[in-house]
C-alpha cells in the first residue's frame, strides 16, 4: 500500500462523525475511510479496486449549500465534486423565485450558491442581496462562449453577478392517453380542458410568474402583465379553475408519473424527463406564448462558505460536467463549449429546442412581476381561496 | 444571598427565555401588523389598519382551520380514549411498557417523511388502487380535506393518548371496586366514576392537540396539495412567497387572538365542569 492510501485513526473518526452528522454521503464515507475498499477486498470480488482518498487541492471547507430547483442536477456530479474537493453539496430545492427572494430578504439563509432566474437579478442587485462575482475564481467562465440572449441578464450595469446555468421554456405536459385524440396546443386548451374532462387531474405551479402568466395568456394578454384589470380577469379564471385542480405545486413529476395527474404546467427539463420515461406524456408550448427563461448561478451576500461556492460554480460550468448535467436533466445550455460535447439527438430534440414560431411567441419574465404587490397577493389569494 | 434573591436567580433563565423568545417576537409581530409592505416585499413602518381591513381575503383559510382543527381534535380524542383505556386498565405491567413504546415509535421519524408516506398511501397507486380491485372506482383521496384530516389525526394521536393514559393509570382502582360493590353495572361505573376522573386527561390532550392544529401548516401543505389551506399555510405564503410581512403579521395577531379567546373559554368550561363534579361528590 502506498502511503497516501493510509488513513489515520483521527481522520477516520472525523470522517465517521461527519458521516453520522449526515454531512457526507455513505459512499463518500466508505470511499475516504477505505472501508468500501476493505469490504470489496474481503468479499474478494474485485481485489484490484482501490479508492482514492479525498485530498482537497485548496482548503474550501467540508460543505457548500446550494439552493436550486427540482430535478435540476446530476447527483453524480456532486459526488465527483466531493471526491475532488472534500466539500459535500447540501441541496435545498425551491418552487418559486419569490420563495428564494423571501428567504434572502429574511436573512440568514445559509446558502452559498443559488439559482436565480433572469428576471430576478436586477432586484437582487438593488436589494443588495447578491455578490458581484470575482471572475478570477471562475476560470471555467468564458463570456464569449455564451449565447447573449441567455447570459445578458447576469450582467447588471457592466458587473457580472451571475453566470448562465440553463435556459428553457414553460409549457405544459399532458398525458395523451387521456386526451381522446384531441390535440392540445394552447393555453386555452389547457384551462378549458381542466374545467371539462381533465377535472381533478391538472396541476399548476405554486409560482406567481407562470400560474398567473399562463392564465393571462388565456385572454391573450401579456405573460408579464401587471395591469389591474387584466390581473382581475386572470384571477377570475384561476378561482373558477381551482375546484378542478388536482394540486397547486411546482413538484409535479411524482403525480404525473403515478398517473394521479394527467396534465401540468411544466418546464423544459421536466417535460424531457417525463417524455423519455413515459412517451405518452408530451410537452406542449401554448401557441399564444408563455415564458422563455434563463437560470443563473449566483452567490448571495454573506455566503458562509464563499470559497466553496466559487469552487462549486466553477466545477458545474466546466463544459464536461455541464454536459453530464444536461444529459441528466434535459435543459438546454447557452454554452457553445458544452453543446459541442452533446450528442446530436439532444441538440435536435424538439422539447429542448422548440420550433422557431413557437419560440417567437414566448416572453422573458419581467422584473416588475417579481415585486408587483398585486401579482403576489393574487396568487396568495388564489391558494387560500 | 437571601431567599428572595435566590428565587429571582432561579427564575432568571426561564424569564429571560420567555422575554427573548416569546415577548419580543410577539411585540415585533404586533408592531409590524400596523405597517405596510415594502416595494420589493418585507416591511416598512407605518400606522395603518389596512392590513386588518384586508383580513376577509383569508377567510377561507380561517374557516378551514376553525373547522378541521376541532374535528381533528374530536376524532383524535374518540380514537385515543379507548386505546388509552385499554393500555391503562386492561393491560398487564409487562405489556404496558412495550405498547406505550409502540405509541411513541412514530415520533422517531420526522413528520415530514411520515407525511410523504401518506402521499403514496392516499395517492392513486395506494388505497384507491386497492378499492378499484374491489370494484369501487373513482375514489380520490389525496389532496382533499379528508386527506388532511387523516394526516393530522395520525400525526397528533400520540399527544392525545398520553395525557388520557396518565389520568386513567393514576385512577384509584378501589373506587371502581366500591362502585361495583354498591351495585353499579360496569357501564354505570365507567360513566359515573372512570370518565369524570379522566376529564383532566381529556382536557389536557384536547388542548395540546387543538393548539398545535390551529398552527399546523406542514400536513395541509403536503396532503392538501396546496388546495386545503390552513391559516398556517396562509402565513407561510405571506412571509415566504408574497413577502407581505405587515399583512402576515396582522393574520398572525388575529390567529393568536382567536386562540386566546377559544382557550380561555375552554378552560372556563373545564374548570366549571370540575367544580360541579366536586359539588356532586361532596353531596
Amino acid at each position: 500500500m502506498k502511503p497516501e492510501d493510509y488513513i489515520s485513526k483521527r481522520k477516520f473518526m472525523e470522517e465517521l462523525r461527519r458521516y453520522q452528522k449526515g454531512s457526507v454521503s455513505r459512499r463518500h464515507f466508505l470511499g475516504v475511510t477505505g472501508l468500501g475498499a476493505a469490504a470489496v477486498v474481503l468479499g474478494a470480488a474485485m481485489p484490484g479496486l482501490r479508492t482514492t482518498p479525498a485530498r482537497a487541492a485548496t482548503d474550501i471547507g467540508d460543505r457548500v449549500v446550494l439552493a436550486t430547483w427540482p430535478n435540476y442536477h446530476d447527483p453524480k456530479n456532486f459526488e465527483i465534486f466531493t471526491e475532488q474537493t472534500g466539500a459535500f453539496t447540501q441541496v435545498n430545492v425551491f418552487g418559486s423565485n419569490e420563495e428564494m427572494l423571501a428567504k434572502l430578504q429574511a436573512g440568514g439563509s445559509g446558502w452559498d450558491v443559488f439559482v436565480p432566474t433572469n428576471y430576478t437579478i436586477t432586484t437582487y442587485v438593488s436589494e443588495d442581496l447578491i455578490e458581484p462575482l470575482d471572475l478570477s475564481k471562475l476560470p471555467n467562465y468564458e463570456a464569449g462562449a455564451f449565447d447573449p440572449r441567455f447570459s445578458d441578464a447576469g450582467i447588471v450595469d457592466g458587473t457580472v453577478y451571475a453566470v448562465p446555468k440553463n435556459w428553457g421554456t414553460t409549457g405544459f405536459a399532458v398525458n395523451t392517453s387521456h386526451t381522446g385524440g384531441k390535440e392540445m396546443a394552447s393555453w386555452k386548451d389547457f384551462w378549458d380542458r381542466t374545467m371539462d374532462d381533465f377535472s381533478g387531474r391538472t396541476m399548476v405551479h405554486d409560482y406567481q410568474l407562470t400560474t398567473i402568466g399562463n392564465a393571462l395568456k388565456y385572454f391573450g394578454y401579456s405573460f408579464n402583465s401587471v395591469d389591474p384589470k387584466e390581473l382581475a380577469d386572470a384571477e377570475e379564471l384561476l378561482l373558477k379553475v381551482k375546484p378542478h385542480l388536482f394540486a397547486i405545486s411546482s413538484d409535479y413529476q411524482p403525480a404525473m408519473r403515478s398517473g394521479d395527474a394527467w396534465m401540468t404546467m411544466c418546464w423544459t427539463g421536466d417535460g424531457k424527463q417525463l417524455n423519455s420515461d413515459i412517451p405518452e406524456i408530451q410537452y406542449v408550448l401554448g401557441k399564444e406564448g408563455g415564458e422563455l427563461w434563463s437560470d443563473y448561478y449566483a452567490i448571495p451576500k454573506g455566503a458562509p462558505h464563499r470559497e466553496a461556492a466559487y469552487a462549486l460554480i466553477n466545477f458545474l460550468i466546466d463544459p464536461e460536467v455541464n454536459a453530464r448535467e444536461v444529459l441528466a436533466h434535459g435543459y438546454p445550455v447557452a454554452d457553445s463549449r458544452t453543446n459541442a460535447l452533446l450528442p446530436k439527438e439532444i441538440l435536435e430534440d424538439p422539447i429542448l429546442y422548440p420550433a422557431q414560431e413557437l419560440l417567437d411567441a414566448l416572453e422573458f419574465g419581467a422584473a416588475a412581476t417579481l415585486t408587483d404587490p398585486n401579482r403576489a397577493e393574487l396568487l396568495a389569494r388564489f391558494k387560500s381561496a | 444571598m437571601t431567599k428572595r434573591e435566590r428565587n429571582w436567580l432561579l427564575l432568571l433563565p426561564g424569564g429571560a427565555w420567555f422575554l427573548i423568545m416569546l415577548v419580543l417576537p410577539l411585540t415585533v409581530v404586533f408592531i409590524f401588523s400596523f405597517g405596510e409592505r415594502g416595494d420589493a416585499g418585507g416591511y416598512v413602518p407605518a400606522f395603518t389598519l389596512e392590513q386588518y381591513a384586508n383580513l376577509p381575503a383569508r377567510l377561507t383559510a380561517f374557516e378551514n382551520t376553525m373547522i378541521l382543527a376541532p374535528i381533528g381534535t374530536l376524532i383524535s380524542m374518540l380514537i385515543a380514549y379507548p386505546l388509552a383505556y385499554q393500555l391503562a386498565v386492561n393491560t398487564s405491567r409487562k405489556w404496558k411498557t412495550v405498547l406505550l413504546v409502540l405509541v411513541i415509535v412514530p415520533f422517531w421519524t420526522s413528520i415530514l417523511i411520515r407525511s410523504y408516506a401518506w402521499i403514496y398511501i392516499l395517492g392513486g397507486q395506494g388505497i384507491p388502487n386497492l378499492l378499484e380491485m374491489l370494484g369501487i372506482e373513482g375514489v380520490r383521496l389525496i389532496y382533499t380535506p379528508f386527506a388532511v384530516l387523516i394526516g393530522i389525526i395520525y400525526g397528533y394521536l400520540p399527544l392525545m393518548v398520553f395525557p388520557i393514559y396518565v389520568s386513567l393509570d393514576r385512577l384509584d382502582k378501589r373506587l371502581l371496586e366500591a362502585s361495583s360493590d354498591l351495585g353499579a353495572k360496569p357501564f354505570a361505573t365507567f360513566m359515573q366514576v372512570t370518565l369524570p376522573l379522566s376529564v383532566p386527561g381529556i382536557a389536557t390532550g384536547c388542548m395540546l392537540v387543538f393548539i398545535l392544529l390551529m398552527g399546523e401548516f406542514l400536513i395541509p401543505a403536503l396532503l392538501g396539495g396546496g388546495k386545503v389551506f390552513f391559516v398556517g399555510n396562509a402565513l407561510v405564503d405571506l412571509f415566504l412567497q408574497s413577502r407581505n410581512w405587515a399583512y402576515g403579521s396582522a393574520v398572525a395577531v388575529t390567529l393568536i387572538v382567536i386562540m386566546l379567546v377559544t382557550v380561555t373559554v375552554y378552560m372556563r368550561l373545564i374548570s366549571r365542569l370540575n367544580t360541579q363534579r366536586d359539588d356532586v361528590s361532596i353531596m
